[in-house]
């Protein structure tokens, strides 16, 4: 290590972004396009969609026909790099919590892995504790997000349906594709008794919006990543054309390791170790923003100790790391008797479900607070690894071609059974609100650092009886629509009080949210109402980290409509000199 | 082409042409692939790190011993035979699919290889004789013991185990190769225009779309 020593980049520039996903990617666009000279650090290498996507290939091109692997937890041909584990990049649990977290690291972050699922937040998502009590209530309203809302839905493209929903906003949508048979049998049994089936809403052109991208051509491999560019990804849709600007200098396989301060206690930069040649970098610039992930924004600020910000930058609050919230999530799946031996048609349809339900009742009269959504899913899928995985516990239940068989079995009529019941399957998956609590939250380890020495995340969460009765909700609610379907519950059924009701350990879901929220009292978050650190006026966070609550909606659009706000501020200000 | 490597090729089947090319050109101790150059074993995207990890997976020797192959390529046509739709399990060159996962899913090779010796130990009681070198009725007697779960002997469960995890693993190997996605009917995976459930079906579940989806959603011409 003798020869270990601190290369300073040369080059000033008005900001420096960490972090290319959907809030560091929004935020390379937008300032970008206004003409800053921006620095894009990328822990990850680079991924260009159009090249890259693993997409259109058959089962036998994996020689794991798909099956994950610690570097694609999602399958073989998944398009993000690492998930829940990074060879020496671990993170530790205190207590009992069983924390699991995502990571991604490569250029888009986890855009590369998301289900492209567009929600906005309805009004009442950032009034939250006006209505019941708890959390705390957003320093912003629907109306300050509205605009931008509809910004990114002309900008990147979504499809769905104007349903005038109190909380569920209307867009501007592309159209909807068509439901496939078994969405048209959930909807139909659904409705039966009393729960709406609307289309889905969902990043993805199902018309052509520009000449860069290209219209989906339905082969539901979003999550492959698309090679005509027609779903958003934020390489794709906002890093690519940020660096076609000439204005976006970007350094992939960069793990920032601090913000560096000033003795005014300033953002002045960011300090990175190059994966590549393993040498320190420094880069400086006039404004940095964060948009590592909820968590490792949270990580960075901790880390980010010095004399004017002894508890890490703009940390006065003592609040960076507190707050953190996941989706909930419970699921559960079926098979259809009335879809058995079905004629067969290509049915893939884009990437994710062509219908959801948003939440749909009243929580005033429930014994849990906060909502959920329900995604479903089925039929006419690729098989994969896993294809029918337990044939035994089926084929001996249900008669095939009129004749029952004995569970198990093999030959001729074995082969029967899996070309019978393909195409059969549903399945649905609950993601509701968590309430965000100070106790839930992630710290520095004391004691341990990852490979490159930069002190890990140790997490410290647990559930309350408003999540636990939530699964409880949602599984009652999956086996009424299963049952009105006429479906047989294949898996998912046997959850109880024994297992919190199915309830995903918490970050499964991958919507981690709150560790740097915002707030109009410095006391009590470390953001005020445009992502800018009440403590440090050139330091902003676009990711997960800036909300006080999540809402039952995945978060992705609308950390992109945040990002789009605060990186429109940071133009506004450095116009007025104020940083 | 040295024994070893043959026996890598031979379990590479199910891989593109490239990559049996490559293994007999590559040595043991050639250094890992520079990260920016794109040399891909099995035709798809990978980060360097994965590349690294599928070099080393692809450098270790056969897990299975020729007999205990015999037997895997035996009952795996006895699972997936050939009949009237397709082909059999090993045309499929599923035992192939099943060298190469044992590696990549370590925690399947003592099920797998305990379940081929208890296997042999019930047929050399019964026959004195290995499985493979059991008589074809012999085999079948044995089968039929362990791959029926609901109606075995309680002394043949863990034989039940083994055969149906040996099931699962063959119809897996089968269903996603070519000639089994096609057995399956399975016809996406291409590029096309999504215009709804084709009418006729629609009809047969006595199901229709609304006027509201109808006017709403993207139709193609």
């Amino acid at each position: 290590m003798g020869d270990l020593q601190i290369h300073r980049v040369g080059k000033k520039y008005d900001a420096i972004i960490v972090g290319s996903g959907a809030g560091g990617g929004m935020a390379a666009y937008v300032l970008a396009h206004a003409g800053l000279k921006v620095c894009l650090i990328e822990a990850g290498p680079m991924f260009d969609p159009k090249k890259d996507s693993n997409q259109l290939k058959n089962p036998w091109d994996s020689p794991r026909r798909g099956a994950s692997t610690k570097f694609r937890p999602f399958g073989d041909f998944d398009g993000c790099y690492w998930g829940w584990e990074i060879d020496g990049e671990p993170y530790t649990q205190k207590g009992n919590t069983k924390w699991e977290w995502w990571r991604a690291r490569m250029l888009g972050g986890r855009t590369n892995h998301w289900g492209r699922i567009s929600l906005r937040f309805g009004p009442k998502d950032f009034k939250r504790k006006s209505i019941d009590g708890l959390g705390d209530d957003w320093p912003i309203g629907y109306e300050d997000i509205k605009p931008y809302y509809d910004k990114i839905d002309r900008m990147l493209g979504v499809f769905g349906t104007n349903e005038g929903l109190p909380n569920d906003p209307d867009g501007i949508f592309l159209p909807p594709p068509k439901p496939r048979l078994h969405e048209l049998f959930i909807k139909k049994a659904a409705n039966r008794i009393g729960i709406p089936v609307i289309p889905a809403r969902l990043s993805i052109l199902t018309k052509q919006i520009n000449k860069e991208r290209g219209a989906c051509f339905f082969c539901a491999q979003c999550g492959r990543s698309c090679k005509v560019y027609g779903d958003f990804s934020a390489s794709s849709c906002l890093v690519i054309p940020a660096l076609e600007t000439g204005n976006v200098d970007l350094i992939t396989n960069a793990m920032a390791r601090e913000v560096l301060t000033d003795k005014d206690g300033l953002a002045t930069g960011i300090s990175y170790i190059n994966k590549t040649d393993m040498q320190e970098y420094q880069v400086t610039g006039r404004t940095v923003v964060l948009g590592a992930s909820a968590c490792e924004s949270a990580r960075l600020m901790l880390n980010s100790k010095s004399a004017r910000h002894p508890n890490g930058v703009a940390n006065s609050s003592n609040v960076v790391g507190k707050y953190l919230h996941d989706s909930t999530g419970a699921d559960m799946s079926g098979i259809i008797p009335e879809l058995f031996d079905r004629k067969r048609y290509n049915e893939d349809g884009v990437g994710g479900m062509h219908v959801y339900t948003p939440w749909w009742l009243d929580n005033k009269k429930l014994d849990f607070p906060r909502g959920y959504h329900i995604e479903y899913g089925g039929g006419f899928g690729m098989p994969l690894y896993g294809f029918n995985w337990g044939i035994e516990n089926l084929n001996g239940s249900y008669k095939i071609k009129g004749q029952q068989k004995e569970a198990g079995g093999y030959g001729a009529s074995l082969k029967e059974d899996y070309r019978y019941f393909f195409g059969s399957h549903v399945g649905m998956a609950g993601r509701g609100e968590t309430v965000a609590r100070e106790d839930n939250y992630c710290e520095i380890d004391p004691q341990v650092v990852d490979k490159y020495g930069i002190p890990v995340l140790r997490f410290n969460t647990s559930y309350s009886d408003y999540e636990i009765n939530q699964a409880k909700h949602m599984k009652q609610t999956f086996s009424e629509i299963l049952h009105s379907m006429g479906a047989v519950i294949t898996s998912g059924g046997d959850d109880g009080k024994h297992n919190n009701y199915g309830l995903h350990p918490p970050g499964k879901i991958i919507h981690e949210a709150g560790t740097v929220r915002m707030g109009n009292d410095p006391k009590k978050s470390p953001l005020n109402k445009n992502s800018q650190a009440h403590d440090c006026k050139n330091l902003f966070c676009v990711d997960g980290g800036p909300f006080v609550s999540q809402a039952d909606k995945n978060i992705t659009w609308t950390i992109l409509a945040l990002s789009m706000r605060t990186s429109e501020y940071i133009i506004e200000e450095m116009k007025k000199q104020n940083i | 082409m040295d024994r070893r490597k043959s026996i890598k090729t031979l379990i590479i089947g199910g891989f593109t042409a490239t990559v049996i090319a490559e293994s007999c050109t590559t040595h043991e101790n050639s250094p890992l692939v520079p990260a920016d150059k794109e040399v891909v074993l099995s035709g798809l995207n990978r980060m360097k790190e994965e590349l690294a990890a599928e070099k080393v997976l692809m450098a270790q020797p056969a897990f299975f011993t020729p007999e205990e192959m015999s037997a895997i390529t035996i009952l795996g046509d006895i699972i997936i035979p050939k009949d009237n739709y397709s082909g059999s399990a090993s045309d499929a060159k599923v035992p192939a699919f099943i060298e190469f996962i044992v590696k990549d899913k370590p925690e399947l090779q003592t099920p797998l290889r305990g379940g081929l010796r208890w296997l042999d130990i019930q047929c050399l009681n019964r026959y004195g004789k290995a499985f493979i070198d059991a008589d074809e009725k012999q085999q079948m007697e044995m089968v039929d013991e362990i791959a029926w779960p609901k109606k075995a002997k309680p002394e043949m469960m863990q034989g039940v185990a083994f055969f149906n995890l040996l099931r699962n693993l063959t119809a897996t190997g089968f269903y996603t190769s070519e000639i089994g996605v096609k057995d399956l009917g399975y016809m996406g995976n291409v590029p096309n225009q999504w215009n709804g459930v084709p009418e006729d079906v629609l009809k047969q579940y006595n199901l229709a779309y609304t006027e509201k989806e109808l006017k709403e959603c993207v139709s193609f011409s």
